[in-house]
């Protein structure tokens, strides 16, 4: 045992920025980290024992404690929710005997929840041993379970197999991609190689100024100008890297899954335009733990674009230009979509985002600069540069150019993605989307906005309501606060990274207050306590995901008060929400006497 | 290199090194702004988020902004006052803070933090958490109880070969910090002390020495905290 841990340390050459792939490997051989492995793992990279942990304990893939020989992940997403989540879980409950968070069948199988794995548009969907399941249902789970028994692989155990390169033998995937809407930018049909060669004759400022002149902006979420991104990395001295974020862990999103299925080599081509225009020599893409059904693929058209000249050494023929990409998978943390989280991470940290300045673009990985763009953003790039900066700024609105990958999913007909020009309004994607009687519709996610039917005429617009691409329909039947707030609150309960000290308690705080309005112990004045608290969260908190921590109550109070307030007593100005009879049940129990109030 | 940078902090003049925070430049002028986090000369972490102040109407944490010329500070605002005592009472009902019975009552920069900011009741609810007590170090007690997850030992104490002494465990509240067992094995009676001073509350305590000092003759016994650069008024 200690000498495969030996060897695969040595395998990253001891490198403690490496830490993540180590512990990765380590999990999955043994399906657990122990504490002896710990000490081997922090003895041959030279950092302490609780440092190593430190890593361990932050991401949610990485366990102590062996996690079974099947490791079920079952999405506990709201949309994995409204497709039927409660029974497929009961399912699974009673098909082993034992509960979620618990091993059963003797170690064998393990059930965990987890939150969000991009796949909203299939759900109830979840992962076992990095193969994806979609579309659960209790019979189906049935199935899973027994062939589980069995000793099955698998990889043996899918059904169904998706579309597109979702057949590859390389995927052999039960995901569907669900394209709805292809658009005229990223899925039209270009030559691959062609943007690369282009750039080959320009100089790296001249492509800076081109993507500059698309004005193009950031498609994760945060909007920021691309040429400018870029600009300022190469004012300052490198090494420079370009990494690709493909963290897509915004609860609804889906969209990059179906980038790197259909359009791996777009991604790559445009990271190695990338590089030619910072001079970079080497590139990470961060993706997501979660899509790990996709690395032999990605890993595959990586060897291709390197024969084809693509990638690799003196690429198109061009002297020293050289550029290498090594994919850096996470292990389940939604915070590592922040740009210097992410960073972080691949170094083998937890994945704290750090304080600005510096900025990524000064001082990034290992401390030199780097950019880092949003895989959506990179395929862009190089149909601007195939087509010319004109082209694509002639599309969407004033000041969001070109067009917008979205994630549609929840109650509506037609989940999936759509390409769509910028400026859309929200009805006239409802109604593409095949959907009637909508209560509320939840835009980017449940860091973005909650809004109702009065909204619906706005527009999808960095100067309207901006997202990075999650769009989550919510129906006439559904109760707001408690299939939708709570789950989104607990989310981000689960997921901050915990330095902050607003987000770090606060986020509890108001969940807590939610729960007691919930419970009927709600008065008038912890409304205002809440709309309070959120709105310091909002101005205290470092990153993006503590500022908008509070957002799933902020834009619901907002849009949704009255169904906050029908379930408040008005009657009543003071209400602790404290029970006696269950604060004094335990030591009452121990006398063997029942509260008597 | 001795030019210096001008700036202002609720309209007073000050002037700070270049490379400058704006907290360590602050102290300097004579103004105080609070934090709990901060070190001298340590590596910011600006997770306190305390020291937040105001520039061009946007909240920042001042120990984490460097100086810039012409730059103008919000610090002593109403808003201000309320966001911190925010925090403040956050880390008290997200701990157990039981300050008649702490080793570090009178030395604890979050109790005194509690008494400048005349904190009365918390707004929020106590959560009355369950915290473990790790007592195995020789020298150190970590009471997780009274920690603020501030992570000044983490980013204070590294053994020769540059390993770090503390790491956090977890993420989200579930936060805790932890000493190592290797590093930290054998710790001197100076280094223990030095962890100690350097905690802001009572979760490092060293251990037997803990009441040295008498309740009534600390630091904060008598002036509030940050009165040496501002009084309160």
């Amino acid at each position: 045992m200690r000498t495969t841990v030996k060897t695969i340390i040595e395998k990253y050459n001891n490198d403690k920025t490496r830490l993540m792939d180590i512990l990765m490997d380590i999990q999955n051989n043994f399906g657990f980290i122990s504490d002896k492995f710990v000490e081997v793992i922090a003895r041959e990279t030279g950092l302490s024992i609780v440092d190593v942990e430190q890593t361990l304990t932050f991401y949610h893939f990485f366990s102590k404690k062996p996690v079974g020989e099947y490791a079920v992940y079952l999405n506990n997403s709201v949309v994995a929710n409204m497709k039927g989540r409660a029974a497929v879980a009961k399912a699974f409950e009673e098909e082993l005997g034992c509960k979620f968070g618990n091993l059963c069948d003797d170690g064998k199988i393990g059930l965990y929840n987890t939150a969000c794995i991009g796949m909203s548009d299939q759900e109830p969907a979840a992962i076992i041993n990095d193969t994806v399941f979609t579309s659960l249902t209790p019979l189906k789970v049935k199935g899973i379970v027994q062939q589980m028994r069995e000793g099955k692989k698998v990889t043996e155990m899918i059904d169904v197999i998706g579309d597109g390169n979702n057949s590859s033998p390389l995927i052999n995937s039960m995901v569907f991609n669900n394209i709805r809407k292809e658009g005229p930018v990223l899925f039209s049909e270009y030559e691959v190689g062609a943007a690369v060669k282009k750039v080959t004759e320009m100089t790296p400022n001249e492509v800076v100024d081109e993507v500059k002149s698309s004005y193009l902006r950031g498609r994760g979420g945060a909007g920021f100008p691309t040429g400018l991104k870029w600009e300022f990395c190469r004012k300052s001295e490198g090494p420079r890297y370009i990494h690709c974020n493909a963290d897509e862990g915004e609860p609804g999103t889906f969209k990059e899954r179906v980038i790197l299925t259909e359009l791996p080599k777009l991604l790559f081509e445009g990271m190695a335009i990338a590089a030619y225009a910072l001079d970079a020599k080497e590139g990470i893409i961060y993706l997501r733990g979660e899509y790990k059904y996709l690395k032999n693929y990605l890993e595959a058209v990586l060897e291709e674009m390197k024969t084809a000249n693509l990638l690799g050494e003196n690429i198109c023929g061009k002297k020293g230009f050289d550029f290498e990409i090594r994919i850096q998978f996470g292990a389940g943390a939604y915070v590592c979509g922040e740009e210097s989280a992410l960073i972080e991470s691949a170094e083998g940290k937890r994945g704290e985002p750090r304080n600005r300045p510096p900025f990524p673009v000064q001082k990034g990985y290992l401390g030199m600069p780097t950019v880092v763009n949003n895989v959506e953003t990179i395929c862009t790039v190089v149909k601007i540069i195939n087509n010319g900066a004109d082209w694509f700024s002639m599309m969407g609105s004033h000041e969001s150019t070109g067009t917008k990958l979205i994630s549609v999913s929840g109650d509506c007909d037609f989940p999936g993605v759509y390409a769509i020009e910028w400026g859309m309004r929200i009805r006239d994607l409802l109604e593409i989307a095949g959907t009637e009687d909508v209560l509320a519709v939840q835009i980017g996610g449940p860091s973005g906005v909650c809004i109702g039917s009065k909204e619906f005429k706005r527009t999808i617009s960095f100067e309207d309501i901006p997202t990075g691409g999650a769009i989550t329909i919510i129906g006439k039947d559904r109760d707001i606060i408690k299939d939708v707030v709570v789950n989104y609150m607990d989310f981000f309960i689960d997921e901050s990274c915990g330095s902050c000290v607003p987000c770090r308690a606060i986020t509890v705080l108001m969940r807590n207050k939610l729960q007691k309005i919930i419970d009927g112990n709600g008065v008038m004045n912890d409304l205002d306590d809440l709309v309070d608290w959120g709105a310091k969260m909002k101005i205290a908190n470092r990153c993006g995901l503590g500022q908008t921590a509070a957002n799933p109550i902020l834009t619901t109070l907002e849009n949704f008060r009255e169904k906050y307030e029908a379930l408040i007593d008005k009657d009543s100005d003071y209400n602790t929400g404290f029970d006696l009879e269950k604060a004094v049940a335990d030591s009452c129990a121990y006398v063997d006497r029942v509260p008597n109030l | 290199m001795s030019e210096k940078i001008k700036f202002t902090i609720d309209g007073k003049q000050c002037l700070a090194k270049k490379g400058q925070n704006v907290l360590d430049a602050a102290l300097e002028n004579g103004v105080y702004i609070p934090f709990l986090c901060h070190v001298k000369g340590v590596k910011q972490a600006g997770s306190c988020r305390i020291c937040n102040v105001k520039v061009a109407g946007r909240t920042m944490t001042a120990c984490t902004t460097p100086v810039a010329p012409g730059m103008e500070v919000e610090n002593d605002i109403p808003e201000l006052h309320d966001l911190r005592l925010a925090i403040i009472e956050a880390l008290f009902v997200e701990g157990n803070h039981f300050c008649p019975s702490c080793e570090k009552s009178g030395n604890c920069e979050l109790q005194a933090l509690a008494y400048r900011y005349q904190m009365m009741v918390p707004r929020f609810p106590y959560s009355f958490p369950q915290k473990e007590i790790d007592a195995s170090n020789s020298k150190i007690l970590i009471d997780r109880n009274r920690c603020v997850l501030c992570k000044r030992c983490i980013r204070s104490f590294q053994d020769d070969q540059g390993r770090n002494l503390f790491a956090f465990k977890s993420r989200g509240h579930k936060v805790e910090i932890n000493i190592d067992k290797e590093c930290a094995v054998n710790l001197s009676d100076e280094l223990a002390q030095e962890i100690m001073d350097v905690c802001p509350v009572g979760a490092l305590i060293r251990k037997e020495k803990g009441f040295n000092e008498p309740i009534g003759t600390r630091k904060y016994d008598k002036k509030p905290i940050g009165s040496e650069i501002t009084s309160v008024v």
